[in-house]
């Protein structure tokens, strides 16, 4: 019963663990939609900075990559 | 595999990323060969084909295999500039070397059956630390004790400072976990999500859906596999910049 109750909470901790990864969704689809806004403006500007957008994604992304560990430790280490 | 259309659906996504020693047992000790070192061989081949075999003519017309080459070459080489500047040349062949091995590994597992070394973090975690250790010994034999203004931001309130000195010295501290994390855990959950939806299409009521859905997945895949490369590789460029130029 205890350990029933305990597997419960794993899951529905790796469950909201989940919505990080929503989340850090939001964060990307900000820094890629800016990214166009910004470009559509100075189209001439834009191609030299795709290094930046792939770095403020990547950095955006990793904290919904951190989320998604937790899930999976939640799931499959606890 | 696909048996059973209706009722008992089972789906085990992880199990793909299981580590099998090749030959008999299923002892691992540390120099036993498995399937991890299999695919990691095929990477190595792989890159030594396209850079050296392909680019062995030297021809003026270059041929297919060699202007691959050198685009991949022109394409870092452009990266490394860009980001870290032009005295960060000296590590161009480390960051070459990282960006065609994880690039192969990535490509290469996505051939059905194959297994992707990168999604691993075993993997991908000792790739983070040697960055992650080769950039902070740079920084500190070319700079000194001046690597420290790294994680001294002169240009925020003196007030602030300290309390940025202790965000900056964490961020530094966590990026060798983000940096191996993003690559294991972007192509886990790829691989993890095309074989739930290769379940899925057990059932022959959705199966001509799951069939369409698996191939545009698959293209993300592709996608992913050569963005994450580049991710790394671009990160590991900042983190360079940041230990040959700490000043903020």
């Amino acid at each position: 019963m205890e350990g029933d109750i305990a597997q419960m909470g794993q899951f529905i901790g790796a469950g909201i663990a989940g919505l990080g990864a929503g989340l850090a969704a939001l964060g990307v689809g900000n820094v890629a939609g800016n990214f166009l806004a910004g470009a559509l403006r100075n189209p001439s500007a834009a191609g030299g900075q795709t290094a930046t957008l792939f770095i403020g994604i990547a950095f955006a992304e990793a904290l919904g990559i951190f989320s998604f560990l937790v899930a999976l430790l939640l799931m499959f280490a606890v | 595999m696909a048996e059973g259309s209706s009722g008992g659906l089972s789906i085990s996504p992880m199990e793909q990323f299981t580590v099998k020693p090749l030959f008999g047992g299923s002892e691992i000790n540390l120099f036993t060969i498995t399937n991890v070192t299999l695919w990691m061989f095929f990477a190595v081949v792989a890159v030594t084909l396209l850079m050296v075999l392909g680019t062995r003519g030297r021809a003026v017309v270059p041929t297919r295999a060699q202007s691959l080459g050198e685009m991949i070459y022109g394409f870092v080489h452009g990266m490394v500039t860009d980001v870290a500047g032009k005295d960060a040349l000296k590590f161009f062949p480390y960051i070459m070397t990282l960006f065609l091995f994880i690039l192969m590994a990535n490509l290469l597992g996505l051939i059905p059956t194959a297994f992707t070394p990168t999604s691993h973090i075993a993997v991908t975690a000792v790739m983070a630390l040697a960055v992650f250790i080769t950039v902070t010994t740079v920084g500190i034999v070319k700079n000194g004790t001046e690597f420290l203004s790294l994680f001294w931001v002169s240009s925020a309130p003196l007030i602030l400072r300290p309390i940025l000195a202790v965000i900056e010295l964490i961020s530094y501290f966590v990026r060798p976990v983000s940096h191996s994390v993003r690559l294991a855990g972007a192509i886990t959950a790829g691989h993890a999500v095309m074989k739930v939806f290769a379940g899925f299409a057990a059932a022959a009521l959705i199966a001509p859906l799951t069939i369409v859905a698996m191939v545009a997945i698959y293209a993300l895949e592709f996608l992913v596999a050569g963005i994450q490369a580049y991710v790394f590789a671009i990160l590991t460029c900042v983190y360079l910049k940041d230990a040959l130029h700490p000043h903020h």
